[in-house]
């Protein structure tokens, strides 16, 4: 009896701690679900808008009386060959893809350099170097572009996309430099003294054991500077008024929007092609990315 | 195929001096294991010998020739790190060879001697893996192997064995001697683990503090310290030092180790301890000489009896914790005659293994 009344009560209440476990976790996914639903409809409403909008005829596009949110009228892809065909559009995008390309070889080159240099050199006032880059990402652009502007012109530049590809990198070097600075610095010690006692110099040790180690570090790093040249505003804004030498943001803006006439088909048209080469690399790279930027924020 | 020289070796980081003039002759295919405690220098000497850190001051030779300013690569010599130190994104032929294919040796070639290093190692089936597809033995082999192929004048070992579980250390252990046997190169190895020393070592060198202690034979090690530090740090249990004061005895010596108990000194060594007579020394006895009393025992020592406080059953021994004057100490006794905590045991001191060791200086007299 007794046997039985002691064994009873420990089984019970291993049952009861486990179903308030079970209930914990559950209001615990619950909760997760209802923020995460409700942070993708947030942040999903305007890719969706401009989707939508893109897809719409004119005429319903300017009737105030329709549901913004869906089409009424049928689905018409004239925005998209209007857009392709009768505008300056393929000319921005081939300008994008130039200048970005270009940003991203050159700030790979040096902030590869740098980061190896700085992150695992060792030389006097390498710490305070390294710091001192990053210090010179907190400057912001809005800032910059005035002595840019006479840098730019200084060297013939002006109204030129090759002028985006001197200016860019002042950007994305120091953020990408600090990011694979915390990435190289991750990778032991030993690995560069492996390295050195199997024969290899510096150039060697960078190029055969720290690119291929610190892969999703610079992944990482050439996503950002992908970013940060396809999508930057204000420096073409600036630096670039005629159209052939326009780059995507810019250049749709301006050539879309005629004084108080917005071509809103085709802003949105515009809009959902200029995003669409960030969205697939992001979603072949993201799980580069994320390692990446995780072992940049803690080991830096 | 070389010797290794150190004369007068210094290294300095800022305030610290981490080696301080140390001077040690390794003979070509000798195995010498530097051991001592963390932060004695064992390993920033191995890194002076490596090329990868700078000396202060003094010259370091390998095959006759200063290399103080040579570079590791142009060293001649393979190392294998505690961490395996295997670059991950590469398989294991590739980190076999990277060496060699850095030397531009030809591809045949790089081909016999890895293979070859696979065969002695028992690698063979894991060449085309990655290191993140091994075991922790696994890596340590490959890190071996690396250093086989190159064929260097000297092996480098930095605690190779430290991130292995207890099984797979020993095993490792076996394997790194069988490999020297086999491919007989001039080997400096550290560790920690004076047990990994003394399997390991043809000589066995112990640092304390940035010096070198005492450099013999694993044997002479274990049975002629020449220090306190020694005594002390080679044999697991270590050794028990035990205050005692020479006193004369007829025609012999006795160390009083307290009001009752006094052992006698071997009468061998009594005319060169005449000048301590009457002076505090410290005594040394390993475990294995306290002991329960044999009627085999023909050994110079003496019996006495012990309250015990700790008793640790081993299996084929039982260790025996009592304390004389306030003072631990250790004995290793057959278990049959090893009595409970508490109770009262006959121990006999084999004192032809004792050694006196002057407190001030910490040098066995």
């Amino acid at each position: 009896m007794t046997a039985t009344a002691i064994s009873a009560r420990p089984a019970g209440a291993i049952a009861r701690g486990r179903s308030s476990l079970t209930r914990n976790r559950r209001w615990a996914l619950f909760a997760s679900y209802f923020f995460l639903v409700l942070f993708a409809a947030f942040f999903l409403m305007p890719p969706y808008y401009m989707v939508v909008t893109s897809l719409k005829t004119n005429a319903e596009v300017a009737h105030m009386a329709t549901n913004p949110w869906l089409i009424s009228d049928g689905i018409t892809f004239n925005h998209f060959r209007e857009l392709l065909w009768h505008t300056d559009f393929l000319i921005f995008f081939r300008n994008t893809v130039i200048v970005t390309v270009c940003v991203v070889c050159i700030t790979m080159t040096v902030s590869i350099l740098a980061a190896f240099s700085l992150g695992r050199m060792r030389f006097w006032g390498s710490g305070i170097l390294a710091t001192g880059i990053f210090l010179t990402y907190l400057v912001p652009e809005s800032l910059l572009f005035i002595p840019l502007f006479q840098i730019v012109r200084a060297v013939g530049l002006l109204n030129s996309y090759w002028g985006m590809v001197l200016v860019y990198p002042t950007l994305t070097v120091p953020f990408c430099t600090w990011i694979m600075i915390g990435y190289f610095q991750s990778i032991p010690k030993e690995l560069d003294e492996a390295a050195l006692i199997d024969g290899a110099g510096h150039l060697q040790m960078l190029t055969k054991i720290f690119i291929p180690v610190a892969l999703p570090g610079i992944i990482a790093a050439m996503i950002f500077c992908f970013t940060v040249s396809w999508a930057d505003f204000v420096y073409p804004m600036a630096f670039l008024y005629s159209s052939d030498q326009q780059v995507l943001t810019v250049g749709t803006v301006t050539s879309l929007i005629r004084a108080d006439v917005y071509q809103w088909g085709m802003l949105m048209a515009g809009a959902l092609l200029a995003a669409a080469p960030p969205l697939v690399i992001y979603a072949f790279l993201m799980d580069y990315y994320i390692a990446g930027l995780t072992a940049g924020a803690t080991k830096g | 195929m070389a010797e290794v020289a150190l004369r007068n070796v210094i290294k300095r980081f800022d305030d610290v001096e981490a080696v301080r003039s140390i001077s040690l002759d390794i003979p070509d295919n000798e195995f010498v294991v530097l051991v001592g405690p963390s932060g004695c220098g064992k390993s920033t000497t191995l890194r002076m010998i490596a090329g990868l850190e700078e000396v202060t001051a003094g010259d370091i030779y390998i095959g006759g020739e200063i290399v103080n300013d040579l570079p590791p690569k142009d060293r001649d010599i393979a190392m294998v790190f505690q961490n395996y130190a295997l670059y991950p994104h590469m398989s294991v032929f590739e980190n076999m060879s990277f060496g060699l294919r850095l030397r531009k040796f030809p591809k045949a070639e790089i081909k016999r001697r890895v293979d070859n290093a696979a065969r002695i190692l028992d690698i063979t089936e894991l060449l085309d893996r990655k290191p993140k597809a091994l075991s922790g033995g696994q890596r340590q082999r490959v890190a071996m192997g690396r250093a086989i192929v190159r064929n260097p004048k000297v092996f480098l070992f930095d605690e190779p064995l430290s991130n292995l579980d207890a099984k797979l250390r020993v095993q490792m252990r076996t394997e790194i001697k069988r490999v020297h046997q086999m491919v007989k190169t001039t080997t400096v190895y550290v560790t920690h683990d004076q047990i990994e020393a003394m399997t390991l070592a043809d000589r066995v060198v112990v640092m304390n503090g940035g010096v070198i202690e005492q450099i013999a034979t694993p044997h002479d090690l274990y049975h002629h310290p020449k220090t306190r530090f020694v005594a002390g740090f080679i044999g697991s249990p270590a050794m028990n030092f035990v205050r005692c004061r020479l006193e004369q005895n007829g025609v012999g010596l006795r160390a009083r180790i307290s009001d009752t108990i006094s052992l006698p000194v071997p009468p061998s060594l009594s005319d060169r301890l005449q000048s301590f007579l009457g002076k505090e020394l410290t005594l040394g006895l390993r475990p294995e000489h306290l002991t329960e009393p044999r009627r085999s025992d023909r050994d110079q020592g003496a019996e006495f009896s012990a309250v015990l406080d700790v008793v640790e059953p081993m299996g084929m021994e039982t260790m025996v914790y009592f304390t004389v004057d306030g003072q631990e100490i250790c004995g290793r006794v057959d278990p049959a005659a090893a009595k409970g905590p508490g109770e009262t045991m006959r121990l006999f001191a084999n004192m032809d293994h004792m050694h006196l060791i002057d407190p001030h200086t910490g040098a066995v007299l």
